[in-house]
């Protein structure tokens, strides 16, 4: 069995995290990591491969060329290959640009299972899976929490508001784990020693069959205008508790609606 | 501009958080229409109505009884394509944010997402979200139509201005790959209370609060308002209260619309974990702890005299 | 009272241990991928290139450096002002000064003498000429090291810490790594991975101030010196500023303290970084109020007019803290190799205290290190023999390294002695190039220095958080995430005097010591590996790998 993990390249010490004023983008020119949610990715994808006995996990990534650097944790824990696409016309893909590379890497390596993690950290929210699914044609399982597999299907246990889903579906599918599937494993020193000598492609976007105008900015169909402070809390009220505290925080929360 | 929402309906009725999206949407003008997607779910077409949409598309078959996204996106797709909508928005929620983008890779349409503002200006549509943990706010537009917004929760209050919508049947039509998926079992309610992620109002307890038998008060609030409880590093450390309920940098991550923090000085570690709460209201002793320079409410006083009296307030006027 | 009479519950033998199966092997083990370990690797490559016989004899893996950091950089701190003599010999021929990583040259500088509220311009004691010199981050210049030594064929290995020492038949082995993935009461967790053993031909020990596989070895193979070395907590920030600082200042005085009793030998750096500034406060360890904190000494230092005004519309982007070896000369180590082993930089106390440099000794030791192990692979010789690795010493002992540290030898036993009467003696010592005064001063061990108890708390700042920060704040900061279930990698009495706790409370810049009824508590995922515990009555042990601070422009 293939799997195939679509892992991010992010912007590492969240502490430093800053937007760019200029492009009004993340600043992205520090040093980076694998996304810590991707890496609840990798270790499911082993632990998949293990329990099958045998296959293969590729990590699959959209970034620049020092990815490469950060993806090498996912081959110490384990996985294969890293196929990377890098190239200067994806810079700037939105969503839409982002899924459409994405699945023409994904369509190249045809594996029988496709695992995203939770969300990015540098941008959370991030829903790129089910747009993948969707340019991929197959059925998706999101925010899975417990995952299974018995000949050609999987079965997750989702996450929703209101408790556990439990959905099935027919390989080849595409599958977005939350970050409480899995206590990812420590590379050991073999791992990370070996990491280095596995295949690690770069791929362009021709390699692909894209063309400049359909990925990137150009291919983008959302902006960024601007960059502002977050709205005011408001002012910040002190009171000082003479017996009747009780009373203002109820007052305080009928005013603002909450109960 | 013609907008359509996407209206989620759980437990037999239209969600909130749709309700306040349509009231967004026909504030900010044009046609605006409505779509209702599931298994015998005609009859709430009505309340659609009642928020102001000029009309509701109800897509009523049995394979749209599971509440999976990408059968609804065949749906959307063909209703955006034939209806000429420019514009789509949903309230965000698991379901409606794998349906969102999906729809928005099947349209290749712009999505932006985590919006907590929709405004025109200057003849665009623009919408606001937040960024790095919520200290950044960011404009975000579209380049080319349709539009797809997916709001965050609670953002938009429902308001009604009493109309009445035609209701309009669609035509089912559905991709293979799309009923592929199929729900073994279906999630119901759980009776234990809101997790933390999920919870609207999250009461959590602090060191301040002196020992692990006082999280009693902690949870009686909770409980009182509907609530989830949740804990700092500190007191987990102390093993007073599980690992699962913290909240922080090496804990969880939570913006519910009300956090009401108990005996908790609120430094960084903590406070980049709960700083995206809509409001926040702090109960402390000692008058300089960091808390109350984000706090929108701040209580300098012994919790354990307020927060058992603030109960005591919480359920009679509930009961009221 | 002193802290010494609470020693910490540590044995070095605890961390020896014999090689057992299965072994990873690899030719020539590095220990911290700072700038001694990276210079090493780097010559290695350089030699190994034209030597390839020999390189076939050390493997699959000839050169490997542990790093215990998330990344190399991760935990380097320094000023930096650095000279670049060594860096110019490791690179000769390859890269010029102009091309690493610097923040430009020293243009200016200069020295001021503090009071509360004046900065007084004296003249630059003569240690303490940087003309010709670079100012650098650490963390980024070692970050660039490493890109180069893994050009060269190294393979760094980062988040893996060196636990024990593997000794076997009287050599040095190599290490075994640490474990990951055990909880806070050392249980094994569902993701626990075991350290491994591995084995060398030679073993560089480059672990930086209080290294802890270098302590274990100095007592294993009864290296220790004369003198115990001691040592100085630097904590240091970076501010991105409006307008840039024209020149490399250091300052004395205030806020620090001269009397005698105080035994406050230090200062502060304030050095441009282009469109940024660093300022740090270093201070001695020897220092006997238990309320002196040097965090906060460093919040202070920067209400000072002269400092506030450099600040002023700036922000501050990081954040750190780290201790600097000070006994120079007279607590190197008797001898820095022994079977299997060699050790530089930092960890070996390589450091010129009174012209606050360390980095290019340390990079001149590594190079000499490799040099050296290259030199016992030699056909005709092996590693293994007694005395094989005795070139090492002998070409420090031939180099500048060993005639700085020499000349400067009996100045900071002098500061120990209060700053005016210190100041007397270093003159004496620079104008007669060390012949005055004469024979060598006596050092202490830090945590042997009687306690008082002042109220110098009182006037520390209250955090504002603009121009103020609060330790925890600033641990934020550093990047540190080390996860809160993790095993406590600091060994320490626990149920001391009121007196102690109170001493380590201060003294720790991450708030890792907490007063409590008893004794103290101890959060030590909190902790940046700093080694200021170490110096002052507790005993540092590497945490998991991959934990503590994760600093980029330290």
């Amino acid at each position: 069995m293939k799997i195939a993990v679509c892992a991010k390249y992010v912007p590492d010490a969240a502490a430093h995290l800053r937007l760019d004023p200029e492009t009004k983008r993340l600043d992205r020119s520090g040093e980076g990591a694998l996304n810590q949610f991707d890496v609840n990715a990798v270790e499911e994808a082993l632990r998949l491969k293990e329990a099958g006995g045998d296959g293969e996990v590729v990590i699959v990534s959209l970034g620049p060329e020092r990815a490469l650097e950060a993806m090498r944790k996912a081959l110490a824990m384990g996985a294969d290959r890293v196929v990377l696409v890098s190239d200067e016309g994806a810079e700037g893909s939105d969503l839409v640009a982002t899924s459409r590379i994405l699945a023409a890497a994904l369509e190249r390596e045809s594996p029988d299972l496709v695992l995203f993690g939770q969300q990015a950290s540098d941008s959370d929210g991030a829903v790129l899976w089910a747009a993948v699914a969707d340019r991929l044609r197959r059925p998706l399982i999101s925010q899975v929490a417990e995952l299974s597999r018995e000949d050609g299907r999987v079965r997750g246990k989702r996450q929703t508001e209101y408790g556990y889903d439990v959905i099935e579906a027919p390989l080849p599918a595409v599958i977005a784990v939350s970050d409480a599937i899995n206590e990812p494993r420590y590379p050991s020193l073999k791992g990370i020693m070996g990491a280095k000598k596995k295949p690690q492609e770069t791929v362009s976007l021709g390699v692909l069959g894209l063309e400049a105008g359909a990925v990137g900015e150009a291919g983008s169909a959302t902006q960024v205008y601007a960059l502002g402070d977050p709205p005011p809390r408001g002012e910040t009220r002190k009171i000082e508790d003479d017996g009747t505290a009780a009373n203002a925080i109820l007052e305080f929360l009928l005013e603002k609606r909450v109960i | 501009m013609k907008t359509l929402v996407f209206l989620e309906d759980h437990g037999g009725a239209l969600q909130k958080d749709s309700l306040g999206v349509l009231s967004r949407a026909v504030s900010l003008g044009g046609e605006v229409e409505a779509v209702l997607i599931g298994s015998g779910v005609d009859g709430l077409a009505a309340d659609a109505g009642r928020f102001g949409a000029a009309r509701v598309h109800v897509a009523d078959h049995e394979r749209l009884g599971s509440p999976l996204p990408q059968p609804r996106v065949d749906v959307l797709a063909k209703l955006v394509r034939d209806g000429g909508f420019d514009t789509v928005v949903f309230a965000a929620t698991v379901l409606s944010a794998d349906i969102a983008a999906g729809l928005a890779a099947r349209l290749d349409a712009g999505l932006n997402w985590d919006l907590t503002d929709l405004v025109e200006h200057d003849g665009r549509l623009v919408g606001k979200r937040p960024a790095l943990g919520d200290s950044v706010y960011v404009d975000v537009g579209w380049s080319s139509s349709p539009r797809i917004a997916l709001i965050r929760s609670g953002t938009f209050e429902p308001i009604e201005s009493g109309g009445s919508a035609e209701v309009v049947k669609v035509e089912s039509e559905f991709e293979e790959f799309s009923l592929a998926a199929t729900m073994l079992e279906q999630a119901h309610e759980d009776s234990e209370g809101p997790s933390i992620e999920d919870a609207d109002i999250i009461v959590a307890g602090g060191r301040g609060l002196g020992g692990p038998e006082n999280f009693a008060l902690v949870e009686e609030l909770a409980k009182a308002l509907g609530g989830a409880v949740a804990a700092t590093r500190a007191v987990v450390d102390a093993g007073w209260y599980p690992y699962s309920t913290q909240v922080g940098q090496t804990g969880k991550t939570v913006a519910p619309k009300l956090y009401i923090a108990c005996g908790i000085s609120g430094a960084i570690q903590h406070k980049v974990g709960m700083q995206g709460s809509g409001l926040i209201v702090a109960i402390n002793k000692d008058p300089n702890a960091p808390i109350f320079e984000y706090a929108d409410l701040g209580v300098v006083g012994d919790l354990h005299e307020i927060v058992p009296k603030l109960t005591e307030l919480v359920r009679a006027r509930k009961a009221a | 009272m002193k802290p010494s009479d609470y020693p910490p519950p540590f044995d070095p033998s605890e961390f020896v241990a014999l090689p057992a199966d299965p072994e990873i092997e690899v030719g020539i083990l590095i220990v911290g991928a700072g700038p001694a370990g990276l210079a090493c690797a780097i010559r290695l490559g350089q030699l190994l290139e034209d030597a390839p016989e020999i390189a076939e004899r050390l493997g699959d893996v000839p050169v490997a450096v542990l790093e215990k950091g998330k990344q190399p950089g991760s935990h380097l701190l320094s000023g930096a002002v650095v000279n670049p003599v060594s860096l110019r010999t490791l690179f000769k021929g390859r890269f010029r000064a102009e091309d690493m990583p610097f923040f430009g040259r020293v243009e200016h500088e200069a020295v001021y003498y503090l009071t509360a509220k004046r900065a007084m311009r004296i003249p630059a004691p003569p240690t303490m000429h940087n003309s010709g010199n670079f100012v650098a981050s650490l963390s980024q210049l070692g970050r660039w090291l490493a890109e180069q030594a893994e050009e060269g064929g190294a393979t760094i290995l980062p988040e893996t810490a060196a636990s024990k020492l593997l000794v076997a038949d009287g050599r040095v082995r190599g290490v075994q790594t640490g474990d990951r993935g055990r909880g806070r009461d050392g249980e094994e967790l569902s993701n626990f991975e075991p350290g491994s053993d591995v084995v060398a031909q030679v073993t560089v020990l480059a672990e930086g101030t209080q290294g802890h596989l270098t302590g274990v070895a100095l007592d294993r193979f009864g290296l220790e010196g004369e003198s115990p070395q001691v040592w100085a907590l630097g904590v240091k920030e970076v501010w991105r500023v409006p307008k840039p600082l024209d020149r490399v200042i250091h300052t004395m005085g205030w806020p620090l303290r001269g009397g005698k009793r105080y035994r406050e030998f230090g200062g502060s750096f304030i050095y441009p970084m282009g469109d940024m500034v660093t300022l740090g406060m270093v201070v001695g360890l020897d220092y006997t109020d238990v309320e002196l904190s040097v965090h906060d000494l460093l919040q202070e230092l920067k209400t000072h007019p002269f400092v506030r005004k450099m600040l002023d519309g700036g922000e501050r982007v990081a954040w750190g803290a780290k201790t600097i070896p000070e006994g120079g000369f007279l607590s190197l180590p008797k001898r820095l190799h022994a079977p299997g082993l060699l050790i530089c930089g930092d960890g070996a106390g390589l450091v010129n205290v009174p012209a606050l440099k360390g980095i290019h000794y340390a990079v001149e030791s590594g190079r000499l290190a490799a040099e050296a192990a290259f030199a016992s692979l030699q056909l005709g010789e092996t590693p293994t023999r007694s005395g094989a690795l005795a070139g090492y010493d002998e070409s420090l002992e031939k180099s500048f390294v060993w005639e700085d540290l020499k000349r400067v030898r009996n100045m900071r036993p002098a500061f120990g002695r209060g700053f005016w009467l210190g100041g007397a003696v270093a003159s004496a010592a620079t104008a007669t190039r060390g012949k005055v005064p004469p024979g060598d001063a006596s050092l202490e061990p830090d945590a042997d220095q009687e306690l008082i108890s002042t109220d110098r708390a009182a006037s520390y700042p209250t955090a504002d958080g603009k121009l103020t920060f609060d330790k925890l704040s600033s641990v934020f900061l550093s990047g540190n995430k080390t996860r809160d279930d993790a095993p406590n990698h600091i060994r320490l009495r626990t149920d001391v005097p009121p007196e102690v706790a109170k001493l380590w409370e201060n003294l720790c810049p991450a708030r890792v010591y907490e007063v409590v009824e008893g004794g103290v508590e101890v959060t030590a995922s909190n902790c940046v590996q700093c080694g200021a515990i170490t110096a002052k009555g507790g005993r540092l042990t590497p945490p998991e790998g991959g934990s503590g601070p994760e600093y980029t422009l330290t």
